[in-house]
């Protein structure tokens, strides 16, 4: 059973024009891009499939991509400058296109992300309309989490115990797993953990420690509507 | 809590004892566990942007990237010739100002979607103007405005690739004839009444919008919504009656919008988008970007 919905999904999202699904949705999946990468972004490849690779630039859906990734928000207005703002930022991008047949919902992006610290991240982002987005993939791993709740993303070797360790290190701060998706390929299991309070430092830190644990990183749901604009 | 229908929330405001705005303060406070004035805050936010973008539209400079747009709402605004009388000028003005703030990347609320985010704006300015009636009163509005779209997204789709435009300006301008019918002091089945004549004003209506672009014929039909909205609303505060239930005739746009062909939902395939003229802007606006 899905809850109710909000009467916040009628009226809003506050956003940036001029399509939820091309320019909000496109922002979100840049955003959880950046964060999953969890450094200063130096270099982006993007692919964009179907719908997106045949629209975006009427709908400023490369600048909606660029600005989620330089860390804006839907409704920042700076994501109509994005690319000058990259360019200032020395963040090198690079856009593809494919409108080929293939197994993409037709507004996908994949982003390709590199750090400062020569770290790199690939994700790919599904825009489901109204501003809603879904991550389909991370790293290869075929996941499905919506990035609006606060989300633990962990690559880690697949031994037994695992998910008990972590469990635990979440416990640790009284904090509540609402969601855990698990996928495996090889020997490697991806996990991704939503949670009901904002995660603490020394959880991500406790997990990052486990020897067993390649990568950890934190998904913070975008505040819509910040303090900008109360008058 | 759960309402299927908009009879129900009529129903739980005769049982309770409450008015429409109210119904869904509860829902929202109960299913999301929130505040009163959580709720509000949020509203006004929301209430907030909207001002803002209606007023950025007759103010600042707005020519779509497209070239499609170019400054119509000011003209609209400004112009001495009133077809309409006043208040319906300003009206349209307003909601084209606002499309054409989408369409420059402007700042907006969607309401309930991007493509229609002009004419909830155009209406509750429109009332706070004539009516001078106060920002809360006009909050209430809004919570109003969810109960007739929390109904449509349920029963029918704000998708133009589902319901064609119907989902987008139709619902809009249902909403915004509830909104007016209900600052005016109408009953529950008045706000009903006008929900239904704003959606029988808008059924079988496709979405065609040229190039793919949310610019034409989109922004105009938000204007045409807000005087839809308008309309509907005079017709049921004098007591006429929509034949067909509302709730009924939000069934009928979920069945026309399953039965309209897809090149008349979003796709750019049919109607003004395959016009002669609609093919040379795309072509125009698709060789710019390359
Ligand atoms: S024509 Fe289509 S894109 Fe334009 S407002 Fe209507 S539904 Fe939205």
């Amino acid at each position: 059973m899905s809850e109710p919905p909000s009467i916040f999904d009628i009226l809003g999202p506050v956003m940036i024009g001029p399509s939820s699904s091309h320019t909000a949705g496109a922002s979100r999946i840049g955003y959880v891009a950046r964060q999953l990468l969890g450094d200063t972004p130096t270099r982006a490849v993007i692919t964009l499939y179907n719908s997106f690779a045949k629209t975006h630039k009427g709908h400023g859906t490369d600048k909606a991509l660029i600005g989620g990734i330089l860390g804006f928000g839907p409704d920042d207005l700076r994501i109509r400058n994005s690319l000058e703002l990259a360019k200032q930022e020395s963040l090198v991008w690079e856009f593809k296109f494919s409108s080929g047949p293939n197994r993409y919902h037709s507004n996908t992006a994949r982003i390709k992300l590199s750090g400062v610290g020569g770290g790199n991240v690939e994700i790919v982002g599904v825009s489901l309309g109204g501003g809603r987005i879904r991550i389909d993939e991370i790293e290869g791993f075929g996941v499905n989490f919506g990035g609006q709740s606060h989300t633990i993303v962990i690559i880690a070797e697949d031994i037994p115990g695992s998910i008990k360790n972590i469990s635990a290190a979440i416990a640790d701060t009284n904090n509540n797993i609402a969601n855990m998706y698990v996928s495996r390929s090889e020997r490697l299991a991806n996990m991704v953990i939503e949670v009901d309070h904002p995660v603490e430092p020394r959880t991500i830190n406790a997990i990052r420690t486990f020897p067993w644990v390649r990568f950890a990183r934190l998904i913070a749901p975008m505040v819509e509507g910040s303090s900008r604009y109360d008058k | 809590m759960e309402f299927r229908l908009l009879s129900d929330i009529a129903e739980y405001c005769h049982t309770e004892g409450k008015d429409f705005a109210q119904a869904m303060l509860d829902y929202e406070m109960r299913n999301k566990n929130l505040t009163r004035e959580q709720v509000y805050a949020s509203l006004k936010q929301i209430l907030l942007v909207m001002e803002e973008s209606v007023e950025q539209g007759l103010t600042q400079q707005v020519v779509s990237p497209s070239g499609m747009l170019n400054n119509w709402a000011k003209q609209i605004y400004e112009h001495p010739l009133g077809a309409l009388g006043p208040q319906l000028q300003k009206a349209i003005a307003r909601a084209i100002a606002v499309g054409e703030v989408n369409a420059c990347m402007g700042r907006i609320a969607a309401a309930p979607t991007a493509g229609s985010a002009g004419i909830m704006p155009a209406v509750l300015v429109t009332m706070m103007e004539e009516h001078r009636l106060s920002r809360e009163r006009i909050l209430d509005a809004l919570l109003v405005s969810s109960a007739v779209g929390l109904i449509f997204a349920r029963n029918s789709s704000f998708a133009g690739s589902e319901a064609g435009c119907m989902g987008e300006t139709g619902s809009a301008a249902a909403m915004g004839a509830a909104s007016i019918t209900y600052l005016l002091g109408g009953n529950e089945e008045q706000i009903l009444e006008a929900v239904g004549f704003a959606l029988k004003g808008s059924m079988g209506l496709v979405c065609d919008p040229v190039a793919g672009l949310v610019e034409e014929p989109c922004t105009t039909r938000n204007a045409v919504g807000v005087a839809n909205a308008f309309v509907s609303a005079q017709m049921a505060l004098s007591g006429i009656k929509s034949l067909i239930p509302a709730d009924e005739v939000i069934f009928a746009t979920k069945e026309v919008g399953d039965l309209m062909s897809p090149r008349l939902k979003e796709s750019a395939q049919g109607g003004l988008a395959n016009t002669k003229t609609g093919r040379e802007i795309q072509k125009r606006v698709f060789k710019q970007s390359d």
